[in-house]
């Protein structure tokens, strides 16, 4: 039963990852486009993402119960070591969300709109830059749980040059997702022209960031080549994300928006395989060598027994309702909520 | 400010804004699909109206709500570690579920916000009902959490060690039931008399009244029901606590000294060091009364506690008399209400029982604060009632006023934007919903 879970779990960040990455993504491309173009960008991507973009950020909740329940120990190491980088992921994900409501439910349009913008849009961007920074320093050996000064437990924890570093990856990938999902709600050709100079920049950007990141990892000794090429299954993902990538490129100026996001979400699950693979089961490694493992330090037989079966009731309900949300609204084209 | 004492306000200003939040979340969407189911029966406009007036109210609300939650699920570990560890794999059921339930609540929220026009009628107006209940399950599952720290179940606790885990057992735990009840219809009392007291408020200023009256007619039966169901749960709710928590019944009562026939407390200002309450009123043998329903019985006080187990008196003492005095008007507020409904046709409508409705707008609200009060400061010095003191939880981490600073000056912001929004809203409703004039078919 608990690779049930476990498998539960991977899904989990990984549907956060592309469907709250792409909303994220949302707001960053907003910074990043000029001001003629902002409002085209945004009518088409949030009469996309209106409808569903609660449940997007309802994955968070499930990863964090899933690691709760079942596997309090890493939770609790989690949560005492990366506190800071935690508090600024949720500042941004408190500020984030009510922007986005308070601009759409605002009864009167003023220079408020301006203010919750300038919020969405800086949150949008900080929200994944701190996520990126915890799963960084969760796999970086750099929490130390026989720390004895302030700095070192607590800042030196999450603070590296490495968890810089996949905190800007992170924010790239948001950003890719987002440009790729927004082609396909293009209505017209010249948006659809747009919408694919941004994607295609963005892949340089994001082929960037994952340079950096590597480049990092080799100033701080972080052996992440030899993480994702030491066996066989982590270089196949690599393999197959790149080769996806050429394809998209051939697609990118095809007209093919579903295969585009298919092959988007394809090349994410990949990397998080490959980046996952080669620690599992261990999920956070410790400076001085010891790891928190998902198979050592899962809770009681009967937790998660009833967890993987709270999951799996869960799943029947959640996943028809969620399917038929995305087709409705993709259906009957774009959504329009009343204001 | 010592960071325990600072975790604990934090703790407290979370779920004190994100209970405000959830209620409404919780109960609006069954005002929202009355007015809804009215207005697919009658066909009469201003019910549309009034439906998606309350629809935007519950969108901000829901997620307002849930980054609240979503901050308060990471919240219990950045500042109770220790708890977490233990509490977590005993817990966590319900949690699990409730996880289910938020998901379909945020699916049902995406269909109906943005399905007017696209579907069947009655399917949309399906999907707001599931709204309603998946949030109310919601609801009635969290609340399990915080019943099994009063009644803690579901596993052995030997030398510090907690053995054979039944997460079954923990979900069902005795303080379930009637911890559940009180607070569900707590949720109806206190938004149905916030959002009739608006309304209230706006047919006496003589705007819109067609709309307004709908809208407080709604809230109003919902409020006043629920206003009288509550006292019959309060029942309940206090021969529990009598029975698995002494200890808390005699804070709240101000109780220092365990008595047969003992009298119910009303009021006054408990003083801990001579162990008296001044200014009380007292009514002879009634707390062993509701204790117990005998009234010659014993009830526990505080001797029989030993000292370091014994909660603060004074913050729930104050609170308890805070919520029960509330829970009172509104009742009596409910009780006009009614024979004005079927007896004295020329009250309703009437301008002072409009002004009651409006006097009381912020009542429920303070009760439901007031009521977790009581039983959360009621509970200390215990986390988990009995088996883990509150400070041996805290986190390790320094700084934490830090934190706390922090996190109260942005919940306050929202407060501020959230009731500026709500004011646009209500101010706005003649341009945007009233149908009484003119009324063009959206």
């Amino acid at each position: 039963m608990v690779y049930v879970v476990i498998i539960f779990l991977w899904t989990a960040i990984l549907l956060y990852i592309l469907l709250g990455g792409a909303d994220y993504g949302a707001g960053i491309i907003e910074l990043f486009t000029s001001k003629g173009n902002r409002h085209r960008t945004r009518k088409n991507m949030y009469e996309a993402i209106g409808p569903v973009w609660e449940a997007n950020h309802m994955w968070l909740i499930i990863v964090i119960v899933i690691l709760f329940v079942g596997f309090p120990k890493i939770y609790t190491t989690v949560s005492i070591y990366l506190h800071i980088p935690l508090v600024c992921m949720l500042m941004g994900i408190i500020a984030r969300g009510t922007a986005f409501v308070f601009r759409n439910y605002d009864a009167v349009k003023d220079d408020m709109q301006r203010v919750y913008t300038r919020i969405f849009i800086v949150s949008s961007v900080l929200t994944p830059f701190f996520l990126g920074i915890i799963a960084a320093s969760a796999v970086s050996s750099q929490i130390d749980l026989r720390a004895q000064d302030f700095v070192s437990a607590y800042i030196y924890s999450w603070l590296s040059w490495f968890s810089i570093a996949v905190g800007i990856f992170t924010v790239t990938i948001c950003a890719y997702l987002a440009a790729v999902f927004i082609i396909g709600q293009a209505e017209d050709e010249a948006d659809r022209k747009l919408f694919t100079r941004k994607a295609r920049y963005l892949i340089f950007i994001v082929m960037g960031a994952g340079a950096l990141v590597f480049l990092a990892a080799h100033f701080e000794h972080i052996p992440l080549l030899h993480w994702i090429f030491s066996d066989v299954p982590g270089t196949i993902a690599i393999i197959l994300a790149t080769i996806s990538l050429v394809i998209m490129f051939y697609y990118l100026n095809r007209n093919a928006p579903v295969l585009l996001r298919l092959l988007a979400g394809f090349q994410v699950a990949m990397i998080l395989f490959a980046a996952t693979y080669s620690h599992f089961p261990d999920i956070i490694l410790l400076k001085g060598g010891q790891n928190l493992s998902l198979l050592t330090h899962q809770g009681e037989f009967k937790t998660i027994q009833a967890l993987g079966y709270a999951l799996l009731i869960g799943s029947i309900f959640i996943l028809p309702a969620l399917g038929y949300l995305i087709y409705s609204f993709q259906k009957k084209g774009s959504a329009t909520a009343e204001h | 400010m010592d960071d325990f004492f600072a975790a604990r306000l934090q703790m407290a200003f979370s779920l004190g804004f994100h209970i405000v939040f959830s209620c409404i979340g919780m109960v609006m969407p069954f005002f929202m699909c009355t007015a809804h189911y009215y207005w697919l029966k009658k066909k009469k406009p201003v019910f549309l109206d009034v439906t998606k007036a309350w629809s935007k109210g519950v969108a901000i609300f829901f997620a307002t709500g849930a980054v609240s939650g979503t901050v308060l699920s990471f919240e219990l570990g950045l500042l109770w570690p220790k708890f977490m560890e233990h509490a977590g794999p005993i817990f966590g059921m319900p949690f699990s579920l409730e996880g289910t339930a938020f998901f379909i609540e945020a699916i049902a929220l995406g269909f109906y916000l943005y399905g007017w026009n696209r579907f069947h009628p009655w399917f949309h107006w399906f999907t707001g009902v599931v709204v309603g209940i998946t949030g109310l399950l919601s609801g009635i599952l969290v609340v399990a959490a915080n019943s099994w720290m009063n009644s803690p179940s579901g596993f052995d606790f030997v030398n510090g060690q907690y053995l054979d885990i039944d997460p079954m057992k923990a979900m069902f735990n005795a303080a379930w039931f009637s911890q559940a009840l009180h607070m569900c219809i707590a949720a109806f009392v206190s938004t149905g008399f916030a959002v009739a007291g608006v309304h209230a408020l706006m047919i006496l200023k003589g705007k819109n009244t067609d709309f307004h009256s709908k809208a407080f007619r709604i809230a109003a039966i919902f409020a006043t029901v629920a206003a009288c169901l509550q006292p019959l749960s309060g029942d309940i709710s206090a021969r529990d606590v009598a029975h698995r928590q002494p200890a808390k019944l005699a804070a709240m009562e101000a109780l220092f000294h365990t008595e047969k026939g003992a009298p119910l407390v009303i009021g006054g200002i408990p003083d801990t060091a001579t162990k008296t309450v001044n200014y009380a009123i007292k009514v002879p043998k009634l707390l062993s009364f509701m204790a117990t329903h005998d009234f010659n019985a014993e009830v526990k006080g505080l001797d029989r506690v030993p000292k370091k187990d014994q909660p603060p008196v004074v913050v729930p003492h104050i609170a308890f008399q805070i919520m029960v005095g509330l829970g009172m008007a509104m009742m009596a507020i409910s009780v006009i209400y009614f024979i004005a409904l079927i007896k004295k046709r020329s009250w309703s409508g009437s301008q002072w029982l409009l002004k009651l409705f409006v006097l009381a707008t912020p009542m429920g609200y303070l009760a439901l604060e007031a009521g977790w009060t009581v039983t959360e400061v009621g509970r200390q010095p215990w986390i988990i009632y009995g088996v883990m003191r509150t400070s041996e939880a805290v986190t390790p981490m320094p700084g934490i006023a830090y934190s706390f600073y922090l996190f109260t000056a942005v919940y306050i912001s929202l407060a501020i934007i959230v009731s500026l929004l709500l004011f646009r809203q209500i101010t706005m409703v003649g341009k945007l919903y009233d149908s009484s004039a003119d009324h063009k078919t959206r």
